[in-house]
């Protein structure tokens, strides 16, 4: 009776742009931690669902990827960095979080336009819908590096937007394997790369507020 | 014959809803104070309270105008209707035609437009205070309570609860992400709209925090007893909406026989049970929030309702 699969591929891919607002939404660094691992998870859910449904064996190691690098190891490796530094205040925002939130409605809503209208020739609905909300994603993740002062939430953005262009992989049928390990393995790089310079950042001017670097190039007295 | 039976029915309902109110917000009370480990006062408290202040003589401030006299049973019936248009324990009934969501809305918000005014009337520093911030509330909360019922109406094709209920129970909803991200935008809603902890508290009267009592604060005598009433409907009616919309399982069908009636009607009281019991344990167990963080509070229900909505737009014009 139900097309069952289009509704739970429906429910995961959608629950992650939920969870994208909740990051943005969330202003304390350890729930924000946690709130990315959740993201995470879900994403490992949706990938293994796709998989499941699709037949298609290799998005097995994708969701094992999510599950194990960023729904547990980058979290964890976040957490032990944010105790070293000792930063566990509350998150400076640029703007406050009910702007940030239309924002994001908007974002939302011109991708899922936007979206729907390109892939008007593509038959499959789930990877029309997959899409829609993948770009949602990565543009919700851009939008939470824009908004927050802290160096450490600007990871966690950047992290969130790498799970969207995740999701658009494996909602478009034959992606490369290899391109996905690559992606999955240059974040990871990425991740210690920013790991060291939030270290260097915090050496130099004592705190991860990115505002200070403006001052320290002369762009702010 | 019909017609008379049917007219029964409806008023059977309006005065089922006026006469379990107040016990709802006894249990309420009762809960939360056996909660907190005290013993609290019987559940059938807030029915002496209003039978007390029945009795009790009106005192009128010198400058009160007729809007002041008036309000309180213009609050009092706005709310009635609108709780009385709330499926409870059948659909189908006489005027459930006129039972549309946008109108319940609609209800609720002349009942708060004329609450904001006799909180005004009087002209004291609390009762400004209390309808300024209950306007602040009231501009998220509205909104958002629109968009959920937009998001409701798009899955159940219908604005109209009857519609609206039939088409849950005929199992034809399967797997919705907007279908929870409604409900928990209506709690959220239903939480700031019947000033309930981490919105207001509806026990205390100490000035910093207190948005509804403030509104109140000059009210006594038969006038109070109205707006208590009031409020313990609006109350009931929430928690019938929520029952009504997301669990409406036991709710007879129209034209059903007398069992299935007393049926629903055992369901409707062992929902609105749970409902109390699982108001009173969220309000136990969180912290009263400050005035100004309310609207990020509600800014979440809005913005699930919003994006219940466009998702909705997505999964059917896919």
């Amino acid at each position: 009776m139900h097309d069952y699969a289009f509704d739970i591929a429906h429910l995961l891919a959608s629950s992650l742009v939920l969870v994208s607002f909740m990051l943005i939404y969330q202003d304390r660094i350890y729930a924000l931690l946690n709130v990315f691992a959740l993201q995470a998870l879900l994403l490992a859910f949706a990938v293994a669902w796709q998989a499941w449904i699709q037949g298609a064996h290799h998005l097995y190691v994708s969701a094992a990827i999510a599950l194990i690098f960023k729904a547990m190891i980058v979290p964890w490796a976040l957490h032990r960095m944010v105790q070293r530094l000792g930063i566990q205040r509350e998150v400076e925002t640029v703007v406050g979080v009910v702007p940030t939130m239309l924002v994001g409605m908007g974002l939302v809503a011109l991708s899922v336009l936007l979206m729907l209208q390109l892939t008007e020739a593509a038959e499959s609905a789930i990877a029309r819908e997959d899409l829609a909300f993948s770009l949602s994603v990565i543009l919700l993740g851009m939008l939470m590096m824009v908004t927050r002062r802290n160096a450490v939430s600007q990871v966690v953005g950047f992290m969130s937007l790498e799970n969207g262009l995740i999701l658009a992989a494996t909602g478009a049928q034959g992606m490369p394997f290899v391109v996905e390990i690559s992606v999955a393995f240059s974040v990871l790089i990425a991740m210690i790369v920013i790991g060291v310079f939030l270290f260097r950042i915090r050496e130099r001017f004592d705190t991860v507020d990115v505002e200070v670097l403006d001052q320290y190039r002369g762009e702010r007295q | 014959m019909e017609l008379i039976q049917n007219l029964v029915l409806q008023g059977v309902q309006m005065l089922v809803v006026l006469v379990l109110a107040p016990g709802l917000t006894g249990l309420v009370r009762k809960v939360k104070a056996r909660l907190t480990r005290r013993q609290g006062a019987p559940i059938l408290q807030p029915y002496r309270d209003l039978a007390r202040l029945m009795r009790k003589e009106v005192v009128l401030a010198e400058n009160a105008s007729w809007l002041f006299r008036v309000s309180p049973y213009l609050i009092f019936a706005a709310t009635w209707v609108a709780a009385a248009l709330v499926p409870t324990f059948a659909v189908g009934l006489v005027f459930s035609w006129t039972a549309d969501l946008i109108a319940i809305v609609a209800l609720l918000g002349s009942a708060r437009f004329f609450l904001a005014l006799a909180g005004m009337d009087v002209g004291t520093s609390f009762g400004d205070i209390g309808s300024s911030r209950e306007m602040m509330i009231g501009a998220i909360a509205e909104p958002a309570m629109l968009l959920t019922v937009f998001s409701v109406a798009l899955i159940a094709g219908s604005t109209q609860l009857s519609n609206v209920v039939g088409f849950m129970t005929s199992g034809e909803i399967g797997i919705r992400v907007s279908a929870g991200m409604a409900l928990v935008a209506l709690v959220i809603v239903a939480i700031a709209e019947n000033a309930r902890i981490p919105v207001d508290n509806p026990a205390t009267h100490l000035e910093l925090t207190m948005v509804h009592e403030a509104m109140v604060l000059e009210y006594s005598g038969r006038h109070l007893a109205m707006i208590e009433l009031a409020s313990s409907l609006k109350l009931l009616l929430y928690v019938a909406l929520i029952g009504c919309i997301f669990v409406p399982w036991g709710i007879a069908a129209p034209g059903a026989g007398f069992a299935d009636l007393v049926v629903g009607l055992a369901s409707f009281l062992v929902k609105l049970a749970l409902g109390g019991t699982m108001l009173a344990v969220f309000e136990t167990s969180i912290a009263k929030m400050r005035v100004f963080r309310v609207p990020e509070f509600l800014g979440a229900a809005l913005m699930l309702g919003l994006l219940g909505t466009l998702l909705l737009f997505v999964s059917r014009s896919l």
